[in-house]
């Protein structure tokens, strides 16, 4: 054997900064998502129908619609992220772009963040954009709907935030769909309950301020924290694959 | 006299309570091919995951560049190309997105050397095509462009020649051989008889599963 | 030191160990708790406002407690499986999540059938009992993801992150609880709280936690000792265990 007296290759020291890796795992999915529109515009309809089903299903009465009707689109708005959550993870899983991302000399938490950054802003956001038509069609007044977009707008990123740990934990199994809002609906409470309560709290005109605060604490805390655990959640499932 | 690049000692893996392999150990030379072999289900695949980082239900020691992996990961990552059964190659994306999202988090690469290395692997003029339109054949010829473009020492290769026409079996050999010339270390799973003079062999599951 | 943390973590240590404690944690548990019953359901005072359904209380605190502090103890395990990679972590958490689960159930039971005769209704949306129907959920999806995931390492991996990221959002669950109940009824319901619990009250109370953790403690080292046999079967000291056994 001669392959001691070979020269070794000069080992690489260098590699692109972690701000340049986000900005590219977030534009490719991006680009990804908008070569694929239906799947954009699916949990958007789905927030509609939901919506739909509750002046059919319970009272179509303005003045029911006017008590719950932050309420229920909360709910909605709650369940189409639920719903697209499966997706978050799952394409790049299936082939293999999830084994390179992990790859990367990057901090995978800070990729896994451009990778829920960009899922809340192809899903979440457009929700946020569309809640004023559903508002009005439950007759909320105004002032109600704009504190109601205003705590989707904090709220639907905190969703994607505990929604991407439990995508990441389900990953390749069986029956994830159900699995993942099993896990993550519990988590999804405090969100919902703060969303929702603030909105009533606008309406008997109490200030609203420190609530807004406190969601805005809870968004910093799932965007500090939830991208460690679902580093460790991506890591756990390929490990497992 | 080169150093081993990976070093591995008393690799142990179970998997679904049942043992794949235990008391492995080799190293990785500068300027070598490596062949993993075993009949299906010995744990190549596994090995291969477990060497790239992909898996860490393994008991035993890594060393890379005789220091512990783990505390060395990003180096380590940085200086390791690993190319799986699924070539992670996005369908909705064209050939020459694809290898730029694969390469982001590495170094930049201009269009220019893409589509070159893209047309080193028979691909001229599909650049710009959705990889979908592409066969299967044509899907892991990008995935496997990059190793055209690659300045990683080590590679892993895990069944690389899946799908992958003679013509391109041999470019591909050629192409392992004048790495290992340069210095450059590969591991590679493949049910392709390799024709590479001076290969090692590392044997799993000699006389069928390990007993434990 | 060291050494002793090792061998903590050495599941053919903790049998042995488990064998010998179980007997005792066993009968001073039964102990306690009968004795806390007892007392508690037949000697201890009337409640002025509640008569003889207070009663529930000597139930009902206890699961509760429990209920709580396993998924604490959960917690703390899943700590150590992330960190050290501890078999006897994996085990424990495995092991008690069910228990947890049927512990909070109890707890919600008691509180419904405690409901009834003091607020007529079975159930209330009351700031304690709907955290702890959350609870429920928590642990009924560490235990449907256990159950998901073929590869025993892996799938205790995967809980110890769900339990840990449960941990973390349970205080801010009970905060939101306890603000979106205010808001909706304004303080009209309050469960177990007093103002002041005389002395034959609390004692009983305080003999039948103890003695509910206690019996946690054998259910516990009974089924770790179970999953530690499934688990090890392979291994010599198992097998000689199971001749043992026979012969």
């Amino acid at each position: 054997m001669n392959a001691d007296r070979r020269p070794a290759l000069k080992p690489v020291s260098e590699s692109v900064g972690p701000i340049a890796a986000m900005a590219a795992v977030f534009a490719r999915d991006v680009r990804v998502a908008f070569r694929q529109r239906q799947d954009l515009l699916n949990p958007l309809l789905f927030f509609i129908m939901v919506v739909t089903l509750f002046p059919l299903g319970v009272s179509p009465e303005v003045a029911f619609l006017k008590q719950s009707g932050a309420g229920i689109l909360w709910v909605a708005a709650l369940l189409s992220v639920l719903l697209s959550l499966d997706h978050l993870f799952r394409h790049d899983f299936d082939d293999g772009t999830l084994e390179q991302l992990v790859l990367q000399p990057q901090p995978l938490f800070l990729l896994v963040l451009a990778k829920t950054a960009a899922h809340w802003v192809l899903t979440g956001l457009p929700l946020v954009l569309l809640a004023p038509v559903l508002g009005v069609m439950v007759h909320l007044d105004g002032n109600s709907i704009a504190i109601l977009c205003l705590t989707l707008l904090i709220g639907t990123p905190v969703l994607s935030m505990i929604g991407a740990i439990g995508a990441a934990l389900t990953l390749g199994l069986r029956s994830a769909g159900v699995l993942l809002s099993l896990l993550i609906i519990p988590l999804y409470i405090p969100v919902l309950i703060f969303g929702t309560g603030t909105v009533a709290a606008a309406a008997e005109g109490a200030p609203v301020g420190g609530y807004l605060a406190l969601m805005g604490a809870f968004l910093v805390l799932a965007v500090t924290l939830s991208p460690f655990a679902s580093a460790a959640a991506l890591r756990i499932s390929l490990s497992n694959s | 006299m080169s150093e081993p690049l990976l070093q591995a000692i008393d690799l142990e893996c179970e998997r679904d309570e049942r043992l794949l392999f235990q008391n492995l150990s080799f190293s990785i030379l500068p300027g070598t091919v490596t062949r993993v072999e075993g009949p299906n289900g010995t744990g190549k695949t596994t090995l291969l995951r477990i060497l790239a980082g992909l898996n860490d239900a393994w008991s035993g020691q890594l060393l890379w560049c005789g220091e512990p992996r783990a505390r060395q990961r990003e180096s380590f990552l940085r200086n390791t190309l690993y190319i799986g059964h699924r070539p992670g190659i996005k369908p909705l994306l064209t050939p020459v997105e694809n290898l730029k999202a694969l390469m982001a988090g590495r170094r930049e690469v201009s269009d220019e050397v893409l589509v070159q290395a893209l047309a080193g692997t028979g691909l001229a003029g599909f650049e710009n095509v959705p990889c979908r339109n592409l066969s299967a054949g044509q899907q892991r010829r990008v995935a496997l462009a990059r190793l055209l473009i690659a300045d990683e020492p080590l590679w892993l290769l895990d069944e690389v020649f899946t799908a992958i026409d003679a013509d391109g079996v041999r470019a591909i050999e050629s192409l392992l051989q004048q790495r290992a010339a340069e210095g450059g270390a590969v591991l590679v799973t493949t049910h392709h008889e390799l024709q590479l003079p001076g290969m090692k062999r590392i044997t799993l599951g000699a006389g069928g599963v390990h007993e434990c | 030191m060291w050494q002793f943390f090792h061998k903590l973590g050495s599941p053919k240590w903790f049998f042995g160990i488990a064998t010998r404690f179980m007997p005792w944690l066993l009968a001073i548990g039964i102990i306690l708790l009968l004795a806390g019953l007892v007392w508690g359901l037949a000697f201890a005072p009337k409640d002025y406002l509640q008569g003889n359904s207070y009663r529930i209380i000597f139930i009902h605190v206890p699961t509760a407690f429990l209920a709580q502090s396993i998924y604490i103890m959960m917690a703390s395990a899943a700590i150590v499986t992330l960190v050290w990679r501890m078999k006897l972590a994996d085990v424990f958490v495995k092991a008690v999540a069910p228990v947890g689960l049927v512990f909070t159930f109890l707890s919600l039971f008691t509180g419904a059938v405690w409901g009834k005769p003091t607020w007529g209704t079975w159930w209330v949306w009351d700031a304690r009992l709907t955290s702890m129907l959350i609870l429920l959920f928590l642990y009924g999806g560490t235990i449907a993801l256990d159950r998901a995931i073929n590869d025993e390492k892996s799938a205790a991996r995967a809980v110890a992150v769900l339990v840990l990221v449960g941990v973390v959002n349970i205080p801010i669950i009970k905060y939101s609880v306890e603000w979106w109940n205010t808001l909706h009824q304004p303080a009209t319901f309050k469960l177990t709280e007093k103002p002041s619990m005389p002395v034959e009250m609390w004692v009983p109370l305080l003999l039948s936690v103890l003695g509910l953790y206690l019996l946690f403690g054998w259910l516990a080292c009974l089924r770790m000792k179970t999953e530690i046999v499934m688990r090890e079967q392979k291994t010599r000291w198992v097998r000689e265990l199971v001749m043992a056994g026979r012969g």
